[in-house]
């Protein structure tokens, strides 16, 4: 883990209000999928830093995507962002997508909701590089007024499906009606987003009898696990304080849906 | 030039240490940051048993600075002894045990387990986090329970004492002399001002324990004023902290009167803060000709 100044190289809006930008960074040689990273905004009335997951990684050229949607201060500040700027980045965090137990025929489930999709970008990416060959993407967007970002990203790597709250494309529902109306098969579910989705999908996995592996989001201040803020109720004992307080930072983001009271 | 200061007899290489709470016990840390650099290391606040905490949300942004209601979560004596303390022998720095407890026994028992802990150099008594309903704060608003609980905790404490003082208080000189007629060896100021922030479109408090205590550069003209009173109302030796997020932060505590300081909710914008502080300090002092640090603590009247 480190925290230094990283440059941006590429920043774009995907839709209304979501933005992507790609920076170089040292932290690119060490992340996974999955992680986050904290970042900084330039303004003393702001310190504290920006939770952000890593949407896509090329380690060669040293460089991580963000995408993210504007709903504060500092999200607002880095969409506003020029090529050749730059900000304080502390990272990678946390835990990444467990995938060592995967095998090429293992049925991938990635399952994102709205903002929570990106992280799912770099792991369809990975999956794709280690040769899994069965992955679906089911992707869940507000609708029209959202757009569907990142949609057509992820069809180099996984078998796109849609759902909308209005209807206008693919599954008018949630990501788990998508799933039932496709019959879409899987041995395991990789899922960020909402946290009734998270729970929806808890629930569909244990009917499947397949494990989810979801990613969580809280308020957090230190990023590292030192200031105990960003904690979730979990069944085993926490690494920590042994309380079954796990912090999402550091014992997280991703968790087993099993393991966590959501 | 000498950068080392003194407290209770406990020689500290610098006088820059974390505030607890802000720093784990370090371990959290080290990855980023060279442990054996500072001054001290202020361990996140310990009790008898493991303790949950509070619900979440249990931290939010302020202007300049951030709200907690962590609740002190933390693993108890036992795990903390095995882990976090023998993590800490590895390291050339002091070593400042926070102690918290819901009762005067509570605070006692640790105190006691720490007695023969070598690599402890000196406790410091939470008597004043807001976020707990019982122990905490209730020891740092009254002074007569103030006092009683410094004499409980001084008459089996091997180590030095740190009385940890709460702003939260209607005069800081009385709760000093207080901690100070009961014994203490220092005090250590300003724990977080209780504050409340309420979340306007869902017409709710932003905080699950709906208020919390305020900490960051927004309070740092607050904790300077309470740490000037304060060190001006008492002998023994003051650590003062509240918003410290540079050197010059820092000396201005120190010519307060403060013979330490503590950076807390600036750690979490940058891991290198107290290092940039130690740094700063000496810088500062090369550039204005001052060979002792000692001739800038308190020089301020």
């Amino acid at each position: 883990m480190i925290q230094g100044l990283a440059v941006v190289k590429k920043s774009e809006r995907l839709a209304d209000g979501i933005y992507s930008i790609w920076l170089d960074t040292e932290i690119a040689k060490t992340a996974m999928p999955g992680q986050f990273v904290m970042v900084n905004t330039h303004s003393d009335a702001h310190l504290l830093g920006r939770p952000i997951s890593i949407s896509d990684i090329r380690k060669e050229a040293g460089q991580i995507r963000l995408v993210f949607r504007v709903v504060g201060y500092g999200s607002r500040e880095l969409s506003e962002a020029k090529v050749g700027d730059s900000f304080e980045l502390m990272g990678p965090m946390g835990n990444g997508f467990p995938v060592d137990k995967l095998s090429p025929e293992t049925k991938v489930l990635l399952m994102g909701g709205g903002i929570g999709a990106p992280p799912l970008l770099g792991l369809a990416n990975k999956l794709k590089k280690y040769g899994v060959e069965q992955v679906s993407a089911v992707l869940g967007y507000r609708g029209e007024t959202g757009g569907l970002f990142l949609a057509e990203d992820f069809k180099k790597f996984a078998n796109v499906y849609i759902a909308t709250d209005d209807g206008s494309s693919g599954t008018h529902g949630t990501v788990v009606d998508a799933v039932r109306e496709n019959d879409i098969q899987a041995d395991i579910i990789f899922a960020c987003g909402p946290m009734p989705m998270l729970s929806a999908i808890k629930k569909l996995a244990a009917e499947k009898g397949i494990s989810a592996y979801i990613s969580l989001e809280e308020r957090m201040a230190c990023g590292v696990g030192a200031c105990l803020g960003c904690v979730v109720k979990t069944k085993k004992v926490d690494g920590h304080s042994h309380v079954n307080n796990s912090r999402i930072c550091t014992e997280g983001p991703v968790f087993e849906a099993e393991e966590v009271e959501i | 030039m000498n950068t080392q200061v003194e407290i209770c007899g406990v020689k500290f290489k610098n006088p820059v240490m974390d505030a607890s709470g802000t720093f784990g016990s370090g371990i959290e840390y080290s990855e980023m940051v060279d442990l054996n650099r500072l001054g001290a290391i202020v361990t996140k606040g310990v009790a008898n048993v493991p303790w949950e905490g509070n619900p979440t949300p249990r931290v939010t942004e302020t202007p300049s600075g951030m709200m907690n209601a962590i609740g002190l979560q933390n693993p108890g004596i036992d795990v903390f002894v095995e882990r976090d303390l023998k993590f800490l022998e590895n390291y050339d720095t002091n070593v400042i045990v926070n102690v918290c407890g819901r009762s005067i026994e509570d605070y006692v028992e640790v105190v006691e387990r720490l007695g023969d802990e070598k690599k402890v150099s000196m406790l410091e008594i939470n008597v004043s986090c807001p976020n707990v309903k019982h122990g905490g704060i209730a020891f740092g608003t009254d002074p007569h329970a103030l006092e009683e609980i410094t004499k409980a905790v001084k008459a089996k404490a091997k180590q030095p004492v740190i009385m940890k003082l709460s702003p939260n208080v209607t005069s800081i000189p009385d709760m000093a002399k207080a901690a100070e007629a009961a014994g203490a060896d220092a005090i250590s100021l300003i724990n977080t001002l209780t504050a409340m922030k309420i979340d306007i479109y869902r017409k709710k408090f932003v905080l699950a324990n709906k208020t919390g205590g305020l900490s960051g550069p927004a309070i740092r003209p607050v904790a300077v004023r309470m740490v000037y009173e304060a060190s001006h109302a008492v002998k023994i030796p003051v650590i003062g902290m509240g918003g410290i997020a540079t050197a010059e932060d820092a000396i201005e505590f120190l010519m307060a009167g403060a013979t330490a300081v503590a950076v807390g909710m600036y750690n979490f914008h940058r891991s290198s803060a107290m290092i940039d502080c130690i740094e700063g300090i000496e810088k500062f002092m090369k550039q204005t000709g001052i060979q002792d640090i000692k001739e800038i603590i308190g020089c301020v009247v």
